[in-house]
């Protein structure tokens, strides 16, 4: 990857985590799952997706849709950055003049599927798959599923849909942070190995870190259509990434932070001293 | 044209309309060699042909998407409710052997609590056929709605020469009665024709309503017969909870109607699994026994 390549998408990468932490506050949002995908998120979008603000209706567009939706903060802040929406637009979250709210929904431009509830969208991407082989296009299906999603039976049945129907269109994306909503997912149900377990369905299987770019690249380049297998990444990850302070801890699932902590936040982003936060910890939402 | 022959002529005719099942082919074993493509099995499991019908549905097509009545509405009911509902996406779902089509299956297959449940979720709409030729008089209507639907599968041969005008909404309004008015749907139709006759014989004015769609129901119809006679009936093969009887009294209620329902259903336990015929006698909704019901009141 070139240089300055590199550096664009770290920087666009770096504005969705300023826009995640602005969403943390004032009613908050999921950070910690938003941060571990956002790199990914911006990757998919300016690098890999033949998508555009030009081309959002066209059939032959690539399609991405988010089943962990939790991490919808991450999606809205590289729309802002890649023009979907207009920036100005986040400061709507969660208010009623708006369709920004913790789950993503087909209000917003871009937004493929809405979801929240875990365990949709691989089948409902499985549809528009078959009906891009139907119709011979050669669009991509991405679909990013959470690590914790992965205990849906729903997920495992898709799963063996797709194997059997051999959609080589698709490509499933797992944020492995490594955390279900509170705990440490192989704590609780573990799931490793992961890519065992799909390439025992059927599927064509690869991993990368999720945070970096070039290895991004190097995953999704090994994508090509016409293998007769669907496509599962595993993308490693850290829950909060990017803010030292909440960084792969279980009781930063969802946060509503304080104006103050949302600002001592985007300075800890900036290489600033790591935050205390005294903000209530929020387990459940 | 048999049902087959319908979607496959809507297949033929239209791209839109693809055939899916989670490997219930009972009513549409012949489409795969004749449709190719436009089919698609996805194995047992109803979750991932909901969501697939959905996928199907956001690039244009109209999925007509065949399983066990009680497993699709059930099994599958948060996919209908998260994926078709919320997304208002012209999905048809058919439930087969639904009701005591369920005959001696038992209650893991009893769906007798799905129109109250796909009642339930907005958008979805509820076609609730007499008998086959019924079915065959709506299903095009039905099908080409842009309208999500859920079809309670009814291939009983007819017992009655039903009219041709189908509009959703709208019921078949057989007579119209000064004593009573029977509201049924579905497969318990001939039954209530057979008690409509019992009743006549004794001498009684008896109004007869083929609902045809449960939801959007046809309140004015419901209305006017309310108006007319001394007493309605509802029948159904169905929970007491949640269907025809519910829908009623929804409606008498927001219209401030006081008026004499006898409700004609299954009160609290699933039935006894048997063939139909014995199922109806078991249970009392025979014609003769609906009747005799109706004179007791």
């Amino acid at each position: 990857m070139k240089k300055e390549k590199l550096s664009e998408l770290k920087e666009t990468a770096f504005r969705v985590r300023e826009h995640i932490i602005r969403m943390s506050g004032d009613g908050g949002c999921f950070i910690g799952a938003s941060l571990s995908c956002a790199d990914l998120i911006v990757y998919l979008y300016k690098e890999f997706l033949n998508v555009n603000k030009n081309n959002l209706k066209d059939p032959g567009r690539d399609y991405l849709f988010l089943s962990k939706g939790h991490d919808v903060p991450a999606l809205y802040g590289t729309f802002a950055e890649i023009g979907f929406i207009e920036k100005e637009r986040l400061m709507n979250h969660l208010k009623t003049n708006d369709f920004i709210y913790w789950h993503p929904n087909r209000n917003i431009p871009g937004i493929e599927f809405h979801s929240g509830s875990l365990g949709h969208l691989l089948s409902i991407a499985i549809g528009v798959a078959i009906d891009c082989k139907l119709r011979k296009q050669n669009n991509k299906i991405v679909v990013i599923l959470g690590d914790g999603e992965l205990d849906e039976g729903s997920v495992w049945e898709a799963a063996l849909v797709a194997g059997a129907k051999k959609l080589d269109n698709l490509i499933a994306v797992v944020d492995r942070n490594h955390f279900q909503a509170n705990i440490e997912t192989e704590k609780l149900i573990p799931l490793n190995p992961i890519s065992d377990k799909f390439e025992a369905f059927g599927w064509k299987t690869g991993s990368c870190d999720g945070h970096n770019f070039e290895d991004l690249e190097r995953a999704f380049s090994e994508f090509s259509i016409e293998t007769g297998k669907p496509n599962l990444v595993i993308a490693e990850t850290r829950r909060g990434n990017g803010l030292p302070s909440i960084e792969a801890r279980a009781d930063r699932w969802f946060a509503n932070f304080t104006n103050d902590e949302v600002e001592m936040l985007l300075k800890e982003l900036h290489g600033g001293k790591i935050t205390e936060l005294t903000s209530e910890t929020i387990v459940a939402r | 044209m048999t049902y087959e022959e319908i979607l496959k002529d809507l297949v033929e005719k239209d791209e839109r309309f693809m055939i899916l099942t989670s490997e219930n082919r009972a009513a549409i074993r012949n489409l795969p060699d004749q449709i190719g493509d436009r089919f698609i099995d996805t194995g047992i499991t109803e979750q991932t042909m909901v969501g697939v019908a959905a996928g199907l549905a956001l690039r244009g097509r109209i999925p007509v998407a065949h399983a066990l009545a009680s497993f699709l509405t059930m099994r599958a009911f948060e996919f209908i409710r998260t994926d078709v509902g919320i997304g208002n996406l012209p999905v048809k779902l058919v439930g087969g052997f639904s009701g005591f089509l369920s005959e001696a299956n038992g209650p893991t297959h009893q769906a007798i609590e799905d129109v109250s449940i796909m009642r339930g979720i907005p958008n979805v709409n509820v076609f609730c056929p007499a008998d086959e030729e019924d079915m065959l008089i709506g299903l095009r209507k039905v099908l080409e709605s842009p309208e999500p639907f859920y079809i309670r599968y009814n291939n009983l041969k007819s017992v009655y020469k039903h009219s041709p005008d189908f509009e959703i909404g709208k019921a078949e309004v057989v007579s119209e009665g000064k004593d009573v008015t029977i509201i049924v749907y579905g497969v318990l139709f001939s039954q209530a024709v057979e008690a409509k006759e019992i009743l006549e014989t004794k001498g009684l004015s008896v109004g007869l309503i083929n609902l045809r769609t449960v939801k959007p129901v046809d309140e004015e119809a419901i209305l006017n017969a309310a108006d007319n006679s001394k007493l309605l009936v509802t029948i159904e093969d169905h929970f007491i909870t949640g269907g025809l009887y519910s829908v009623t009294a929804e409606l008498f209620l927001r219209k401030k109607i006081i008026c004499d329902v006898l409700p004609v259903a299954l009160k609290d336990s699933w039935f006894k699994p048997a063939l139909l015929q014995d199922v109806l006698e078991y249970e009392g909704f025979t014609g003769e026994k609906i009747a005799e019901r109706i004179l007791v009141n």
